[in-house]
């Protein structure tokens, strides 16, 4: 069946749905550029309510397993492909690429001209688009919703045992986050964004955690003082989201950038390692560099191609932040030394070192 | 950090002659790798005694020597160069093993040069198969059980305790020769002996072989920050067991998990780093499909073939950023020179597919043996691009220009399953197309992954060809609907294959293909998915989404058709003539428009023309990218026969092309037509006559009298050529039923061949020299020996040679360039053939001579005539005070089941150079090499017998006769020098094979023998750069002149 995307841009590109489309479904439109990865990207909580493209232009052909999963349902609001294979080659594969989504009532849209769609949001910028069955366009609103929300995790649970405790905070997390820490012989509890610092402080934490998480740092400006207090007076790491909370916590800004950073490609600069990096992004937003002056931080990371700040270390806390994902799933796993050097931290209860 | 201020002058070692294993790839890195050091200022030396190679033109180098390959060669040039600094991981394998040996024998320290890019214990670690596993089992990194042997028994203790399969790979050669897996204890044995002879070090690695997993690729680049990244992966569709040279191989990985995609990254990055190189690493893994168990089975650390490839898949030029990292700088402050907005510091994100596609010679060899495995058969490859796998195959298979007709091969529809089924359990070269035809038949994707393990992701791409076949079949040209061939075309359908399926012509397909308003986009690669802006214009068709073309420069475009894939007979040079036909124009100030489906070439090096089309050279996609880009000028002449072949169907299109009509190549094919015109000219023409069927074949070989010359017209490399002396050996050859008419039959004389190179502008001609082969008449040119110039011809006989050239070239009305081809018996020069194109022998001689023929040839297309260009006015040929010898390179042992006797049919893959005062030394510079390999061998072996002068003169030279030992042992002694066998008896090609398969030389004629002797009467080299020969030939010109 015939399907339209419409972009707030006034174009539209048409594709055929592989899944069904029961009603119009419209949200916020971003490209990823990794060539592996959608099992990871659909259900990466950070992609609530967006419409994915994938630049790649086979996607599903290995399917979808048991393993691969950053949550436990897809996040997207659509994904859009040039080509979408029926089955999954693979040991592992449990569903094709179609029938996990049609599962979840995601529509699929295929033989999309996915390169010249990129090229309209690169230039158009990140917008809203509405997939919807008809040619015609209708009036687009901007988004309203507070995904956070609807991602984040509503009781607290426990994860691993023994070793030092972290308390991560989820925005939105990923799986592969609580892997991380869990791997390395961390008990991990996972408590919801809005948990009140008492209650963690009850927790008797090692070191906080904060979270990846989809949309606008401001939406949660009213935890700013909580979150704040928190990572004040424990170990910190934060990633992504939660990287940018630290930011606007301290006073900084963030600003949108034009159509984001999502793909398993993105070159950051370590300024301790004196290294280039290679990482795994999906952000929109990022801390202004300028509204650090003045500001506790040193910029740590920098993103080689367009010089946004890609993490910070407070001068005198041990408060350490990326907006990279050095848990990866999908794309390199170069920046695993991000949760050493925090465990490091923790372990020793002092500051994190530049 | 920036470059190495403290260095002056780089020497950079290059791979020399063509070879299997080691082809074009290393003129692109090459390449890429002077015009990289170039733009830093500093001053460039090279070595490579490969003349056809566009390095070693003196704009990317200061100084150039063709000189032999080997450690005291290379020490002459040191200590006439002094250079600062060495380059040792662009020249293949050859340039990493003379680099190692030049500082194990102390030259580099004892005149101060610095190795450059990876350190040589980096190189040490990464070949000595010792010392690599050590550190592999250090990083705790995977790799099958395995054992270096030096010697049989060990390699049998081995095989005992952990059973078969067993791979076998020898230490130090190029393209994994002489190894092989072996399935029991006879093959093991056979194949450790015989690895053990290849390797220079006499050592060879055993492992427990993982046949049947996946084998996937890395490209990695490291810099001295230890920033790692990798430009790509790829993941061969044929599995763990055949050489990746020889593999259909995709980019990137499609049947990894990101999961499985990121863990052999992560190894990968961790085992560049742990070696410390510097500059680009190919890193080989096995995956079991059916867990996440991988082992390491190959590091090269150095640019390679897969570096080529990866380079032209993704757009990230790996040995142009390699040779900057080689002097001081990292990849963080290099500028991406694709988007050239972006860093060199990230990974290429593809939006499309690549296929590649080996090019194997059996076409040429038939009676070879077909079965792939570890040691690399393949001469070439091809690429395609495309946004959908099914496309991306149908064009690769489109650019084989093989004898199959796109997914078709014709020899297999009469083949039973059975039959089929053993191409594919053996590993045929035909597999892939067997495959299809299996598929056709109805066996299923199981069934074909059982007996070949290639993954069902594949698998299923091809039945979905096969289905799209069923469906053009469904429909008639009047019948299909837009939507039909819409998604057929998409799928990759060419014109041809429904012009066939339709049984209508590919242009009534076309016409009502563009009515339907169905024509490619052009793509870009663009080395980010789009993510940024790119600035360069490489481009791939598709049948789907927007044409993203920029907008032209509005200058006057000209379309260069490149040759196509590396084959015997069509090799690096037409590529070298289509690269300098670009740089002609770009000075004329045109728009070159680049169209080539070979990833190993110059050519296809987005740089160099100013719009890069990566399209099969198939009549439809040319004509598409002439209609797409508007293109006012085609050339043809240096695209060797792939373009010329497609002359006819381009005029009947309508296009134009500069200086030579279908009429001309029609009148040189056709013999009728050719022979009039020579005797309308007066010039002597050898008898001969063309037959349409057997019947008249033999009786006009009576006619004209044996020997005879057999031959089909348009044929590259003398491809089914026949020397034929008598009926009985014609019948014999009319019986195997390998003949196809009409056929052309010439009288054989057994004369001098003589050989030259013009450019004419369709009434005077320039030719600057004449090359005469040492062999007789009767020998391929490509695998003759030849001089130039020519040594022992008259007076009158060049001046006939010359004279005839300028007759024809008036009388065609021809313009650009063109090689004609002579015979000299009895004191008359014979025309015997005139091909209107660039040829094998255009970058010798304009190298020698210091004539650009190419470039001339591209101002006189453009409509100049002689007399407007410098140097296109020449006084009779060039006086070269000193010699050239061309000789050839072969590749045969590679490829067991090839009798290395020479004849009409070309063998050798490549060619190599020698130039000095006399012949005697241009001859032992020839054979110097060899002669060094064997420095303790004194005999040589006659099959039949030799004359008792000949005799004599061997043991003037101190050699030993043998003839009455075993054979089989004789050829393992170390006192082997080279076989004499003059008689080429069928029933002694065994003895040929054999001495073959220990690479010793087999003289099977007189000539080149004589040469050889003529090599051991030398015992000094003196190594000189071309710039320095061209010295002496100006002051001998100015002699003249005064």
């Amino acid at each position: 069946m015939k399907a339209y995307l419409h972009l707030a841009s006034g174009k539209t590109f048409s594709g055929k749905l592989a899944t069904p489309l029961e009603k119009k479904v419209s949200g916020e439109i971003v490209f990823f550029t990794g060539m592996t990865g959608y099992q990871e990207v659909l259900t990466d909580p950070s992609y609530k309510n967006q419409i994915i493209v994938f630049t790649y232009p086979l996607i599903g052909n290995y399917g979808i397993n048991d393993e691969d999963f950053e949550s436990k349902r897809p996040h997207v609001a659509a994904a859009v492909v040039y080509e979408a294979s029926n089955e999954g080659f693979h040991y592992g594969v449990k569903y094709s690429l179609a029938e996990y989504l049609r599962h979840w009532n995601i529509p699929l849209l295929t033989h999309v001209d996915t390169r010249a769609l990129v090229k309209e949001i690169r230039m158009e910028g990140t917008m809203m688009a509405e997939l919807s069955s008809s040619p015609i366009p209708a009036v687009m609103d901007e988004e309203t919703t507070f995904p956070v929300c609807a991602v984040s995790t509503k009781k607290m649970e426990t994860y691993g045992q023994g070793g030092p405790h972290i308390v991560l905070i989820d925005f939105g997390y990923k799986k592969s986050i609580l892997q991380s820490l869990v791997s390395r012989g961390c008990q991990v509890t996972v408590v919801p964004h809005d948990t009140a610092p008492e209650a963690i402080d009850a927790l008797k934490p090692d070191g906080l955690v904060l979270s990846n998480g989809p949309g606008d740092p401001k939406q949660l400006s009213v935890r700013l003082p909580a979150i704040r207090q928190l990572i004040d007076r424990y170990p910190t790491l934060a990633i992504c989201l939660g990287h940018q909370l630290v930011a606007l916590a301290y006073g900084a800004d963030t600003e949108k950038l034009r159509f984001g950073h999502r793909g398993a490609n993105q070159p950051v600069w370590d300024a301790v390692k004196q290294k280039v990096m290679i990482t795994s992004q999906n952000h929109s937003y990022v801390v202004k560099e300028k509204s650090l002056e003045g500001k506790p931080f040193a910029i740590r990371f920098i993103n080689i191609n367009d010089g946004s700040v890609e993490g910070m270390i407070h001068r005198d806390k041990p408060i350490l932040s990326v907006q990279y994902h050095p848990e990866a799933h999908p794309g390199p796993q170069d920046t695993g030394y991000i949760f050493d050097e925090f465990l490091q931290t923790v372990a020793k209860g002092e500051k994190v070192y530049a | 950090m920036p470059k190495d201020s403290s260095l002056q002058s780089i020497l950079l070692i290059g791979s020399g002659p063509i070879v299997i294993g080691q082809a074009a790839e290393f003129d692109y890195s090459g390449t890429q790798a002077c015009i990289a050091l170039k733009e830093e200022g500093y001053r460039v030396i090279l070595v490579n005694n490969n003349p056809a190679t566009i390095m070693t033109d003196d704009v990317h180098a200061d100084a150039v020597y063709f000189e032999p390959l080997t450690v005291d060669a290379i020490e002459a040039i040191i200590a006439k160069e002094r250079p600062d600094g060495l380059l040792a991981t662009f020249g293949g394998q050859t340039g990493l093993n003379l680099a190692f040996q030049l500082y194990e024998a102390g030259v580099l320290e004892k005149y101060g040069v610095r190795l450059l890019g990876t350190p040589i214990e980096a190189i040490k670690r990464g070949e000595d198969r010792e010392a690599f596993r050590a550190l592999m089992h250090e990083l705790g990194e995977p790799v099958p059980e395995s054992e270096i042997v030096t010697n049989v028994k060990e390699a049998v203790a081995f095989a005992e305790q952990i059973g078969f399969p067993i791979i076998i790979r020898p230490a130090y050669t190029l393209g994994g020769t002489g190894g092989g897996i072996a399935e029991n204890m006879k093959q093991f044995i056979a194949l450790v002996e015989k690895g053990l002879a290849e390797s220079p070090i006499r050592q060879c690695l055993i492992e427990r072989s993982v046949a049947g997993f996946k084998e996937i690729e890395y490209e990695v680049m490291r810099d001295q920050s230890n920033t790692c990244i990798t430009v790509c992966n790829m993941e061969n569709v044929d599995p763990v067991g055949v050489h990746t040279g020889d593999s259909i191989v995709v980019a990137p990985s499609q049947t990894l998990t990101d999961e499985e995609y990121q863990m052999l990254r992560s190894s990968a990055v961790k085992i560049i780093s742990a070696l410390g190189i510097i500059g680009g690493c190919n890193i080989q893994f096995a995956l079991d499909p059916n867990s996440k168990q991988y082992y390491l089975i190959e590091v090269n650390p150095r640019v390679s073939r897969s570096s080529a490839l990866a380079s032209k898949a993704t757009g990230y030029p790996i040995a142009r950023i390699a040779a900057k990292l080689a002097v001081g700088y990292t990849l963080a402050e290099l500028i991406n020179p694709v988007t050239k907005t972006t860093y060199a510091s990230f990974e290429p994100a593809l939006d499309y597919v690549v296929v590649k596609f080996p090019r194997l010679p059996f076409d040429k060899f038939p009676h070879a043996d077909r079965k792939l495995g570890t040691q690399m058969k393949a001469t070439g490859e091809v690429m395609a691009i495309d946004r959908n796998m099914e496309r991306a195959f149908q064009k690769a298979v489109q650019s084989l220009e093989g004898k199959n007709n796109g997914l078709f091969l014709s020899e297999l529809s009469a083949k039973t399953n059975d039959e089929l089924k053993q191409l594919l359990v053996n590993k045929d070269d035909r597999r892939f197309f067997a495959i299809l035809e299996l598929l056709r038949r109805g066996v299923t994707v199981e069934t074909i992954h059982e007996w070949t393990k290639i993954d069902r992701f594949f698998l299923c791409t091809f039945e979905r060809l096969v289905a799209l076949e069923k469906q053009a079949a469904a429909v008639t040209l009047d019948t299909i609907d837009e939507t039909m061939f819409r998604f057929l075309k998409e799928k990759g359908a060419s014109d041809a294959f429904l012009a066939e399926t339709w049984s209508v012509t590919e242009l009534e397909v076309r016409n009502k293909r563009k009515e339907l308003g169905i024509v490619p986009s052009y793509k870009m690669v663009d080395t980010c998915a789009a993510e940024f802006h790119s600035e360069t214009d490489y481009y791939y068709s598709a049948y789907f989404g927007e044409d993203e073309r920029k907008q032209a420069s509005g200058k006057e475009k000209v379309l260069i058709i490149g040759a196509g894939p590396i084959r015997i007979g069509q090799g690096i040079e037409f590529d070298y003539s289509s690269v300098h036909s670009v740089f002609a124009l770009q000075k004329e100030g045109y728009e070159t428009i680049m169209i080539n489906n070979n990833p190993e070439t110059v050519s296809t090096d987005f740089a160099i023309a100013d719009r890069l089309y990566f399209e099969p050279l198939t009549l439809e996609s040319v004509l598409d990218v002439i209609e797409a880009e508007q293109i006012q000028h085609v050339i043809v002449q240096f695209g060797g026969q792939t373009a010329i072949n497609l002359v006819k169907g381009l005029e009947e299109a309508g296009v134009r092309l500069l200086g030579v009509t279908y009429d001309i190549i029609d009148q040189l094919e056709d013999r009728d037509r050719f022979y009039q015109l020579l005797e309308e000219l007066d010039i002597p023409h050898v008898p001969g006559l063309m037959a349409n069927d057997a019947e008249e074949l033999v009786a006009k070989a009576a006619e004209i009298g044996y020997p005879v010359l057999l031959r089909p017209s348009y044929v590259i490399g003398g491809r089914g050529m026949f020397i034929i002396r008598s009926e009985a050996q014609l019948a014999a050859l009319i019986e195997q039923g390998e003949l196809t008419y009409p056929i052309l039959i010439d009288a054989y004389l057994d004369g001098k061949e003589a050989e030259a190179d013009i450019v004419t502008d369709g009434t005077d001609i320039l030719l600057p020299t004449i090359i005469e082969h040492v062999e007789k008449a009767g020998v391929h040119s490509g695998d003759s020996y030849a001089w130039l110039p020519a040594q022992t011809l008259t007076e009158e006989e060049r001046a006939n040679i010359v004279d005839y050239a300028r007759r024809i070239a008036k009388k065609l009305g021809f313009k650009g360039i063109m090689n004609i081809q002579y015979v000299i018996a009895d004191g008359n020069v014979y025309v015997l053939e005139v091909n209107p194109r660039a040829s094998r022998t255009v970058p010798i001689v304009s190298k020698t001579t210091g004539v650009p023929l190419a470039q001339i040839a591209t101002k006189l297309l453009l409509g100049k005539s002689l007399v407007d260009i410098p140097g296109g006015k020449m006084s009779g040929l060039t006086v070269m005070p000193y010699v050239v010898l061309k000789y050839p390179v072969f590749s045969t042992y590679k490829l067991p089941g090839v009798d290395p006797t020479v004849g009409p049919e070309m063998k050798s893959t490549g060619e190599g150079i020698s130039i000095a005062m006399t012949k005697e030394e241009a001859a032992y510079k020839a054979f110097y090499a060899y002669l060094q390999k064997k420095a303790n061998a004194n005999e040589l072996y006659v099959i039949g017998d030799i004359d008792a002068e000949l005799a004599a003169e061997i043991e003037t030279k101190q050699l030993n006769i043998v003839t009455d030992v075993s054979f089989a042992d004789w050829v393992k002694r170390d006192g082997a020098l080279a076989v004499i066998d003059l008689r080429k008896e069928e029933g002694e090609a065994p003895k040929r094979m054999a001495a073959l398969s220990q690479q010793l030389l087999v003289f099977t004629e007189r000539e080149t023998l004589d040469l050889f002797l003529q090599a051991l009467t030398v015992g000094q080299l003196d190594v000189q750069p071309i710039s320095g020969w061209i010295k002496k030939k100006k002051q001998a010109e100015q002699a003249v002149i005064a």
